[in-house]
């Protein structure tokens, strides 16, 4: 009677199995993860140094910083106020992101006074001219992709999993990444973009993490290199601090105004 | 290694002061009818200074501005554009001194935005403006933000001198100002605006009582000949500003109701703005920008556009230099002229940035306010150091 019983159960018990889960949901399980194990770190900041580099290898270097708010059940507010290049000195950049709906953003234009609400449609362009688009640097829902799990992989010592997920807003610049995702950080390592023609386009690759609030980890360099072009971008992160009392009101009109 | 360690860290804090020198060429196509020459050259600077106490809650800024070396008077002037201390509390502001506000969001003209005193001479686009006193408390909640200002000093618009361009046809007696006001230029004005986002909108309410900016310039003849003279009369302007953000498309509204001592009367520009973002992966983004600027008074009137589309290009490469343009057109819709603008910059180097300004008028009607510019077709380069 028991292993009746156990006959029958058995086909019903398999499907809650790992081993026969779909790809898709192995891939969805791992960003559900990784989304799990960065929660609750309130709010970000940081300087951001980016290196741009033509193909001649001539370098232009841009000063920022950001700060992010982390905000339950919906998208980030991250404020990006430009240091350099000098003509730009004092634009600031207000985003609201929303994992379904577009996102929110303004723009403050320092010699004019205005604050111009802009639109967010523009996902696939480059940020200040450099390698990486908006939709590279804004923050990642889970609702933002599709998933699918690939393999498992060695990447420089590093036991991955490596994972395609494919944008389901409108305007991305991409068919699909391939993402390596660090499987003791949870973080990504590397990621190939490939453009809408299906071919390789860009490569980053994430250098010098470090862990935060015995918890969070936060990469110290991003190295994104254009494949079609030979241009590239180092994106160095410095002096992150986290929860520092940041509020929804140090992401207003008003604070975009004042922020220096 | 210690100090190898902190070097880096010392170049990563915005310093306060920053700014810029530059050098501009302005020329004009037609000799015109006034004193003017064909072409200007002048050396400006613009310093920048902001710092911060209170754990970032107070702050101060200060930005001048100063133009000098060229030969006609009214173009050598100095200002002092923002000078003035920002408080920050969890639901209001305060800020008080020499500030700048806009108010507004179409690109064709700007009816809506009443704060500050278009700098004239600087340039005939009207994007350049005085600082203005204020007091200005701003209430912040869900409810939005409502700024209320009191203006407790007028500023009379620049024009240029006799000797200077664009010349109107008569030089503008500017030391010489009529008000209707007993109180002159120490006429308090009062200001207050909501705005709010919702959603894919922005919207903005807004109220303004005390002296015009914008003067009719009434003709006279006196010992050194014939001028016009600014007069400044009393208005009261309630405003709507909107915008609506979907997807790729910008829908904007900007309309006012001006009561004066002359009949009342509402004004508008309505129109929208498309994106063909990230063209074909290039990363280059086209913006058309299409409005209608209407104004009840009509086109006989002192209204510069009253029945007039403006059709522009936004054209921006988002390369390394930064470089952009923008043309536009103004068109009356009765025929009676059309007014071409270009703007173009791109950066060279990190603190370098050159920038092209043209604008060409024409104009048919003698009656139409364009008519006076038409002979004053310009073309301004600058090139300017940014640190």
């Amino acid at each position: 009677m028991k292993r009746l019983l156990l006959t029958l159960l058995l086909p019903m018990l398999l499907p809650l199995d790992g081993s026969a889960q779909t790809a898709e949901e192995q891939g969805l399980d791992i960003a559900r993860e990784a989304d799990k194990r960065d929660v609750g770190w309130r709010d970000q900041s940081a300087h951001i140094q980016m290196v741009l580099r033509n193909r001649q290898g001539e370098e232009s270097v841009r000063e920022n910083r950001m700060q992010t708010l982390e905000t339950a059940g919906d998208g980030d507010k991250s404020l990006i106020i430009f240091d350099s290049p000098a003509d730009v000195k004092g634009t600031a950049f207000l985003s609201y992101t929303h994992a379904t709906v577009a996102d929110d953003q303004w723009l403050y234009l320092p010699a004019l006074k205005r604050v111009k609400r802009v639109s967010s449609a523009n996902k696939s362009g480059p940020f200040m001219g450099s390698e990486f688009a908006y939709e590279d640097i804004s923050s990642q829902e889970i609702d933002k992709y599709k998933y699918k799990y690939l393999r498992d992989e060695t990447l420089d010592g590093a036991a991955t999993f490596v994972i395609e997920r494919y944008p389901q807003y409108e305007n991305s610049g991409y068919t699909r990444q391939v993402v390596w995702m660090d499987k003791k950080m949870y973080q990504p390592v590397k990621i190939d973009y490939y453009d809408r023609k299906d071919e390789l386009l860009k490569t980053l690759v994430y250098h010098d993490y470090q862990q935060y609030l015995n918890q969070y980890w936060r990469p110290g360099r991003m190295e994104m290199q254009n494949h079609q072009t030979g241009k590239s971008t180092t994106l160095a992160w410095q002096e992150y601090s986290f929860q520092s009392g940041l509020k929804d009101r140090d992401f207003d009109q008003n604070s975009l105004q004042r922020a220096r | 290694m210690g100090v190898a360690l902190l070097l880096p860290m010392q170049g990563l804090a915005a310093g306060p002061w920053s700014g810029s020198f530059s050098t501009q060429w302005r020329g004009y196509s037609h000799a015109g009818d006034g004193a003017g020459d064909t072409d200007y050259t002048s050396v400006a600077v613009e310093p920048d200074y902001s710092t911060q106490w209170l754990d970032r809650r107070l702050l101060f800024t200060f930005e001048g501005f100063a133009r000098g070396g060229s030969r006609d008077s009214g173009s050598n002037h100095a200002d002092l554009r923002v000078f003035s201390l920002n408080y920050a509390a969890d639901a209001w502001e305060l800020r008080a001194g020499m500030r700048k506000v806009f108010w507004g969001v179409t690109e064709s003209q700007h009816l809506v935005d009443i704060v500050n005193q278009t700098d004239l001479v600087e340039g005939m686009d009207g994007e350049e403006k005085l600082g203005q006193p204020m007091l200005d408390l701003a209430l912040i909640g869900e409810w939005g933000t409502l700024d209320m200002y009191v203006l407790p000093y007028f500023r009379p618009r620049t024009y240029p001198a006799a000797d200077g361009r664009p010349f109107l046809g008569l030089p503008v007696d500017t030391d010489h100002p009529l008000y209707e006001s007993a109180d002159g230029d120490r006429h308090v004005d009062y200001a207050a605006r909501w705005y709010k986002s919702i959603a894919a909108w922005d919207l903005g309410l807004s109220y303004f009582a005390g002296t015009a900016r914008e003067p009719r310039l009434l003709p006279q003849v006196d010992a050194t000949g014939a001028s016009l003279r600014p007069y400044y009369y009393q208005m009261r302007q309630s405003a709507l500003d909107a915008q609506a953000t979907y997807g790729s498309w910008l829908w904007k509204l900007e309309a006012v109701y001006r009561q004066t001592d002359e009949p009342a009367y509402g004004a508008a520009t309505a129109g929208l703005e498309y994106t063909f973002a990230d063209i074909a992966g290039s990363g280059v983004d086209l913006g058309v920008v299409l409005e209608y600027l209407y104004d009840e008074r009509g086109s006989q009137s002192a209204a510069m556009f009253a029945d007039d589309t403006m059709l522009g290009l936004r054209l921006a490469l988002n390369d390394t230099a930064g470089s952009e343009a923008l043309l536009g057109v103004i068109y009356d819709n009765g025929g009676d002229g059309h007014t071409l603008s270009l703007e173009a910059s791109r950066r060279v180097g990190d603190h370098w940035k050159i920038s092209l300004q043209g604008l060409a008028f024409a104009s048919s009607a003698a009656d139409a306010p364009l008519y006076a510019l038409r002979d004053e077709d310009q073309l301004q380069l600058d090139l300017a150091y940014h640190w």
